[in-house]
């Protein structure tokens, strides 16, 4: 006994108590499924490119959002950013600016001269891709990085489709278009402009392709019957945005109508302001709240100046450009009826912006194809009912944005690419349940308000086709990445590791994460209360 | 209020890291190497606020001293919890005593290091409400009149949780605890004047007093480090969720701390030679029902029949604290 007085006991450490026997829930990790993850037609993980922005990596975020869509700086342009819509920050402040950061990468990108190559061997294979729109080039990128080799073949004169052909210059100027298509195209697809696919089961047989995938949009401007005198001049919405890519600039004289309430009218009013007319009136039957054109388009064209008339039909077209609208009144249903009430309406050319028609004659004979409404029914695979023969796009039944034609073409791709190996498709990481705003710890968030992006000045936008939303710079980009909750994916804030009264919380190196000690964890559930982003969750101990 | 600026990283001061964060601009607590004063295997309760308070502030002074310090601990839960003999949880110099001479003891302790030289070892003293506002309140005052070398700190609990939750003079008006019990005309704990420790701290004119809940991390961190730059009797008051005794869910632990302080019922400052220096301002002010509607200790104010008089009662110390200290 060599023990100082009245001690019998040599001194022990806690440790020899395993407090885990406690708990009757244990904390576990989780990566949830963000919401904006979910929202983007593209199938982008864009948290996960959030992520790297974060630190400033920025082609790391770009590499991420390229394995999804092949268009970051068009996308950070036009895309109706559904992503946004559904942002958890929404509800602490205002919604990520996910899209400008979108953008500052790509523009990076076209910058800095990123590229992408191929993943995959050769595989011996021919698709034939047709239509040179987003969803064309988005699967031919795929196919090309699945090491397939691609034709694309377009009726039109230069890629890009509505991209080009359909949306105005100054939401998406050219040479942005350019770089990026030719960023696929240096995947070594080869493009084949102004060659209309007229039979398609002739030209995969010429062709001995092996596979195809049909993007052929849809161009025919759907007209109304409107009586009308011989010299009225009356021309479609998407003519007259095509000719704006041609030599000459369409005449449209100094009070313009437009006929119709969606995006496409919006674009063709803000053309025609731009081209000179004093006065762009648009017509709609409807009301605000049920146009289908997006709030901010419209506010961008109430700035410039365009007029809407809400509630109103057009009956009649004069010799002298008269026109005859009746107005209209809703019904209990909602839906426009005529009041009888009669006015008339100066002008000198009317745009017809009804909506757009697939052309799908190349489809013609060709076997088992079920079309309805006009679109082509494709399955799950995005394959038509011909084997072989997929489609997507504005051509097949879905919402009709640049977003869901790029997301289709990813989808084709691997799709096809399973059919021409003939395995199954590689099965996703299986989705993870939604990361919702209830389940996220927002007190430790910064108050940080969204980065307004800055706009052309009104004068400039009067009358020149520059582009109207300008860029983030890379200071503004960095913060808005930062705005990220990191909904549901530990973005390591050391809170569980700092919070944890047992200590049974391991700090992993940096890049990961953490990880629970079940021998201490006596199940408080504080770790998964006090996570900002909700990526701990408790699950019952099994018994 | 003694705290750094931090460029916004997404959680900015927040959370206690982040992978984006300078190592020197992160939280004691976020180091992988921290000290962990107190370490896993303590048998506190599930979700316990003492043993984590107890962590930040002895982590973040072993940080300050590079490791040179010693503790006295009074009887309490923190005590019992830590150290069933011969088991011990602590991985610095610590001492138990007696449940009311905590602070002589540390007086001790700071006068026999100054006899034997050792300038660079500092000294702690601590205690639960019960042991540093009732029984060791003598001891306390006569170290902080004598402006002894020592930190107290106080992890305030509200009441005698170790014995079985008996009310303290920390123990907040209406509260049950099994000496209030939540019956008569006047349930609970009654509306007396309080025992305001952290005001009677700064009465004695010491170098410095401060207060802090295990909601806020970082500032209980920044005042452990401010009170070992300076020498003398110092004064820390933390208030620790007790989820026995406030019977509240122990994964509620933070929030329910977190909420005293943002309706204004747990003002947190810093006094500086008897004078307050700094307060954290309410981030997000919440009506105090939020805050006991949490803990079943208020249960009874909300049935059988909703008690608006006690309500308002309460609602008007947290409006009057948000007053005397300009926490808006
Ligand atoms: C004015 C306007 C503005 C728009 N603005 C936006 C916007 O801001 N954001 C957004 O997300 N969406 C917008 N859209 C919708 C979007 O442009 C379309 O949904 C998208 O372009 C559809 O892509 P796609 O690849 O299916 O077809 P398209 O882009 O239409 O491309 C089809 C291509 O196929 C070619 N083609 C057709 N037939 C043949 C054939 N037989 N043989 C060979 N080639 C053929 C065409 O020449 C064309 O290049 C807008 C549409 C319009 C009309
Ligand atoms: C002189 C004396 N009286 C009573 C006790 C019994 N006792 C031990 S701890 C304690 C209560 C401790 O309460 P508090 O100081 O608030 O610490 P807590 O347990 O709440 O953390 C009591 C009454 C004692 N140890 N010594
Ligand atoms: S906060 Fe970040 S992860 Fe959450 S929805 Fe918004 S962008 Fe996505
Ligand atoms: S905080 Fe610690 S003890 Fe509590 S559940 Fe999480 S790991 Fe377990
Ligand atoms: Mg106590």
């Amino acid at each position: 006994m060599d023990k100082p007085f009245a001690i019998t006991l040599d001194v022990g450490s806690s440790l020899a108590n395993k407090t885990g026997a406690w708990r009757d829930e244990r904390p576990v990790y989780v990566d949830r499924l963000p919401p904006c993850n979910k929202g983007c037609p593209a199938g982008e993980n864009i948290q996960a490119w959030l992520y790297h922005a974060e630190e400033g990596r920025y082609e790391d975020a770009w590499r991420q959002i390229v394995q999804d869509n092949p268009f970051p700086a068009v996308m950070g342009r036009v895309c109706y950013h559904p992503c946004t819509t559904v942002c958890n920050r929404a509800e602490l402040d205002e919604a990520v600016g996910i899209n400008s950061v979108e953008r500052f990468l790509g523009d990076q990108a076209i910058e800095q001269g990123w590229t992408v190559q191929a993943d995959a061997e050769p595989s011996g294979k021919r698709v034939l891709v047709v239509g040179a729109g987003p969803s064309g080039l988005s699967a031919a990128y795929h196919l090309a990085r699945l090491g397939h080799e691609v034709v694309i073949r377009d009726a039109g004169p230069l890629p890009g489709g509505m991209m080009r052909f359909g949306i105005p210059a100054y939401r998406l100027p050219r040479d942005v278009l350019q770089a990026e298509i030719d960023r696929i195209l240096a995947l070594g697809v080869t493009l084949e402009c102004d060659h209309k696919v007229a039979d398609i089961q002739d030209e995969i047989d010429e062709g001995a392709f092996d596979a195809a995938f049909l993007a052929v949009g849809a161009h025919i401007g759907r007209r109304a019957y409107i009586p009308a005198g011989e010299a009225a001049h009356i021309l479609d919405a998407v003519s007259l945005l095509r000719s704006m890519e041609g030599e000459e600039r369409p005449l449209l004289g100094r009070r313009v109508v437009i006929y119709g309430g969606g995006n496409t009218a919006m674009d063709a009013a803000r053309t025609a302001k731009r081209l000179g007319a004093s006065d762009a009136i648009v017509v709609y039957r409807r009301t605000q709240e049920q146009m289908g054109a997006h709030e901010f388009e419209l506010q961008e064209a109430l700035e410039e100046g365009v007029v809407m008339k809400w509630l109103s039909t057009i009956k009649s077209a004069g010799e002298d450009g008269t026109l005859t609208l009746e107005r209209m009144e809703l019904d209990e249903t909602g839906f426009p009826q005529p009041t009888g009430e009669l006015e008339q309406l100066e002008s000198d050319s009317l745009v017809l912006a009804l909506g757009q028609e697939a052309d799908l004659s190349l489809l013609d004979g060709v076997p088992d194809l079920e079309v309805a409404d006009g679109v082509v029914k494709v399955d799950a695979s995005m394959m038509t009912g011909r084997p072989g023969i997929f489609a997507g796009g504005d051509m097949v039944p879905a919402e009709r944005s640049v977003t869901v034609g790029v997301g289709h073409g990813k989808k084709a791709a691997r799709n096809i690419d399973a059919w021409l190996r003939g395995s199954a498709v590689a099965a996703g990481p299986t989705k993870h349940e939604e990361a919702s705003f209830a389940g996220l710890n927002t007190w430790y968030f910064s108050d940080a308000p969204k980065t307004v992006a800055p706009r052309l000045e009104m004068v400039r936008r009067q009358s020149s086709f520059a582009e109207v939303q300008l860029g983030l710079d890379a200071e503004n980009a960095l913060f808005e990445a930062r705005r990220c909750l990191s909904c549901g994916n530990c973005f390591e804030c050391d809170n569980c590791y700092g919070l944890c009264p047992d200590n049974a919380v391991i700090k992993l190196d940096p890049g990961a994460r953490y990880e629970i000690d079940y021998d201490y964890c006596k199940g408080c559930g504080i770790c998964a209360e006090e996570c900002p982003c909700g990526a701990i969750e408790m699950v019952p101990e099994p018994s | 209020m003694a705290s750094r600026p931090i460029k916004f990283y997404q959680v900015g001061s927040h959370a206690a890291g982040n992978r984006l964060l300078d190592p020197e601009l992160s939280s004691v607590q976020a180091d992988p190497n921290r000290s962990n004063s107190i370490t896993k295997g303590h048998r506190a309760c599930q979700g316990c606020g003492e043993a984590l308070g107890a962590r930040y502030a002895l982590d973040a002074a072993m940080r300050a001293t590079s490791g040179q310090l010693i503790a006295a601990n009074a009887t309490g839960c923190l005590e019992v919890f830590s150290t069933p003999y011969p088991e011990s949880s602590w991985q610095m110099p610590w001492l138990h005593s007696l449940f009311a001479n905590a602070p002589s003891v540390a007086t001790g302790i700071a006068a026999a290091l100054k006899v034997k030289g050792r300038s660079d070892v500092r000294v702690i003293g601590q205690g639960g409400d019960g042991g540093t506002v009732d029984i060791g309140m003598a001891c306390l005052s006569g170290m902080f009149e004598r402006n002894d070398d020592v930190l107290y700190i106080c992890y305030d609990n509200e009441a005698y949780m170790n014995t079985g939750v008996q009310r303290s003079g920390s123990t907040p008006p209406a509260a049950r605890t099994m000496t209030t019990q939540a019956v008569g005309a006047e349930p609970g704990n009654v509306f007396g004047q309080g025992k305001d420790m952290a005001r009677i701290a700064m009465a004695h004119d010491i170098p410095y007093v401060a207060t802090a809940t295990i909601a806020d991390l970082r500032d209980v961190e920044a005042k452990v480090e401010r009170a070992m730059e300076l020498h003398g009797a110092r004064y820390l008051h933390i208030l620790v969720t007790c989820p026995l005794g406030w019977s509240c869910a122990a994964a509620d632990s933070i929030k329910v701390a977190r909420l005293a302080k943002e309706t204004g019922l747990f003002p947190v400052f810093e006094a500086e030679l008897g004078h307050v220096s700094a307060v954290s301002k309410i981030r997000r002010r919440r009506p105090v029902e939020e805050y006991l509607k949490l803990q079943g200790r208020y249960s009874h104010l909300f049935k059988p029949n909703r008690r608006e008089d006690v309500l308002a009662h309460i609602q008007a110390i947290a409006d009057r604290n948000i007053e005397r200290y300009g926490l808006l």
